[in-house]
């Protein structure tokens, strides 16, 4: 889902090529950017991009399993999800802190994000149908996320990098979690098994769908490359992904929904059937079957909120004043 | 009556406040409540599984916890009216937790010196969690009765909806007459100066005024409830009734 939040990306900078080549010494020595070092306003803005857009998607992303809490079918699931998704906004409160360490405000990314002009990752645009979405998101959409952000942890931006690693300690736990929920469906009855197999069916392209455009495809790779945002290529995680998952399905006996996928000998690796590209950028355009609900319920949200955001700076500048009037 | 179901109107009243909890995640009014109020949410839900394991231990059925929580209909929940009441808005859900926290934290405090060993494992828990419980809806009180004109509106249309519950809190059922008497509960009524001293306080920083209450609303122990307890059940229990037996 972070590939997709360098997509649109403007990476164009315009300091003097021994600032830049400066920059790049200390990218390549591998030192970690700090908030307050001098950085090519590319860099920043890559940065502010991708970090708010991760950061929104983790806010987003409570909506769907949000979903299901209320209908749990056990009370350990309930807690155990209500503390995942819990753990979801804490990652989204940790990114929108390490975002404005470049100078971005939340209001501003917030804002943002209900205006449609900042985005977040298409899948949570797809609806949660039953509890097997619950485990699934877990064990596909956490474990895409884990794949991406392992290599984030190494993120040339210090406050990003340093976020990650608690952040990808958390997912991988909820990636067991998914994979354990799912397991305990398709090893249940016969209703349980089919959901678990309908909620593979649904969610399997669109997870693979999360790693971005075909390398070949995605225009702004080559700058992040260099400037060690980003660190294996969209292609070289999405066939990770693939390699690692697969298995876990068979073990489940769940089917892939992909009458293509067959393992390659050659390149180690499986071979997978065409990506369904128009989706993709119908999704990731804001025409996802839930992108209306999505903004709309975030919306409401903040604005319902107003009042209470407006009554606690209020109540904070009276206790400020009275505590100045007694001094 | 027996000493079971005194437990399970303790854990009736802590899972359905729960799940009022719960229903606001994602849509809080700031990232910070999406974090805190599932975190107040996972404390009460925590505290109702014991409870429930142990009343169904007492009862000697061989019921789950789930079975307790997901095949009772709203006429055998045995929650205060209180809990059950809907969010509305942030004043009403903050002010339903302060009261509710400031009637538990005492009575925790009291079960640490019960006779039943669980019950005094889940008092010396729940006695911590009610008091930050107490700290954070307390502050929000304070907040909003002292924020802004509409803040303040909000707060004392809050009272005026929920302080007809409140009295409710510090009647005993036969059942928890019963756990009373044989000292695995602390009486009930004990509870009211340690609670009224708690709102008193938050009350005058927020600059409410606590009603008189000449005709509270009872019932929840008889299983009279309001009508959205109904809906809040059959949202609740419906995955697991329309899978009879299934592991999940």
């Amino acid at each position: 889902m972070y590939s997709q939040g360098l997509i649109g990306a403007d990476g164009s900078t315009h300091e003097t090529q021994e600032f830049l080549d400066r920059f790049q010494a200390r990218i390549d020595a591998e030192q970690k950017i700090e908030p307050t070092d001098a950085m090519p306003e590319g860099y920043r803005r890559t940065l502010v991009r991708q970090i708010g857009q991760h950061a929104h998607s983790e806010i987003v992303g409570m909506l769907p399993e949000g979903n299901w809490i209320t209908r749990a079918p056990t009370l350990r699931r309930k807690a155990a999800l209500l503390a995942k998704v819990q753990d979801e906004g804490g990652h989204g409160l940790y990114l929108y802190s390490a975002a404005e360490t470049l100078g971005v405000s939340r209001e501003e990314m917030t804002e943002e994000l209900l205006s449609g002009k900042a985005k977040y990752s298409s899948i949570f645009n797809y609806p949660t149908l039953s509890w097997a979405d619950i485990g699934t998101i877990g064990w596909l959409v956490d474990g895409a996320a884990i794949m991406n952000q392992i290599p984030l942890c190494r993120c040339s931006f210090g406050p990003y990098a340093r976020a990650m690693i608690r952040v990808c300690k958390e997912e991988s736990f909820h990636q067991r979690q998914g994979y354990e929920i799912v397991m305990t469906l398709a090893q249940g009855t016969p209703e349980q098994k089919e959901m678990a197999q309908d909620s593979l069916n649904r969610w399997w392209w669109p997870s693979i769908m999360m790693f971005g455009p075909h390398d070949a495809d995605s225009q702004h790779s080559d700058q992040s490359m260099a400037w060690k945002i980003k660190r294996f290529s969209n292609d070289e995680l999405r066939q990770k992904f693939i390699d690692a998952t697969v298995p876990q399905a068979e073990y489940l006996g769940l089917k892939i929904p992909d009458p293509d996928l067959k393992w390659n000998e050659e390149k180690g690796g499986y071979d997978h059937g065409p990506i369904d590209w128009s989706e993709f950028w119908r999704v990731v355009k804001g025409h996802g079957p839930m992108a209306r609900d999505r903004i709309k319920d975030r919306k409401a949200a903040w604005d319902n909120g107003a009042w209470v955001r407006e009554a606690a700076l209020a109540h904070a500048e009276k206790r400020r004043a009275r505590k100045m009037a007694a001094e | 009556m027996a000493v079971y179901q005194a437990l399970l109107e303790l854990a009736d009243d802590n899972l359905v406040l729960g799940h009022r909890l719960s229903e606001w995640c994602g849509h809080a009014p700031m990232l910070e409540e999406d974090l805190a109020m599932p975190n107040m949410a996972l404390d009460l839900i925590g505290t109702a599984r014991v409870l429930y394991d142990r009343a169904a231990a007492l009862e000697g059925k061989g019921q789950s916890e789930d079975d307790m929580a997901f095949l009772r209909g709203e006429r055998e929940y045995r929650n205060c009216l209180l809990v059950e009441r809907p969010n509305e808005d942030f004043a009403q859900t903050m002010l339903r937790q302060l009261y509710f926290a400031a009637f538990m934290k005492p009575f925790w405090d009291a079960a640490l010196n019960g006779t039943d060993e669980v019950v005094r494992g889940v008092a010396g828990k729940a006695a911590k969690e009610m008091a930050y419980h107490i700290r954070h809806a307390g502050e929000w009180v304070i907040r909003l009765g002292d924020g802004t004109d509409e803040s303040a509106a909000r707060m004392r249309d809050a009272v005026f909806a929920l302080s007809i519950y409140v009295d409710e809190l510090f009647e005993s059922s036969a059942a928890a007459a019963e756990a009373e008497a044989a000292g695995v509960l602390p009486k009930r009524a004990d509870m009211r100066p340690a609670f009224d001293a708690v709102i008193a306080q938050v009350f005058t920083e927020a600059l409410l005024e606590a009603p008189s209450v000449d005709y509270p609303q009872t019932g929840g122990r008889d299983g009279r409830h309001g009508e959205g307890l109904g809906h809040m059940l059959a949202e609740m229990q419906s995955l697991y009734r329309a899978h009879p037996g299934a592991r999940w």
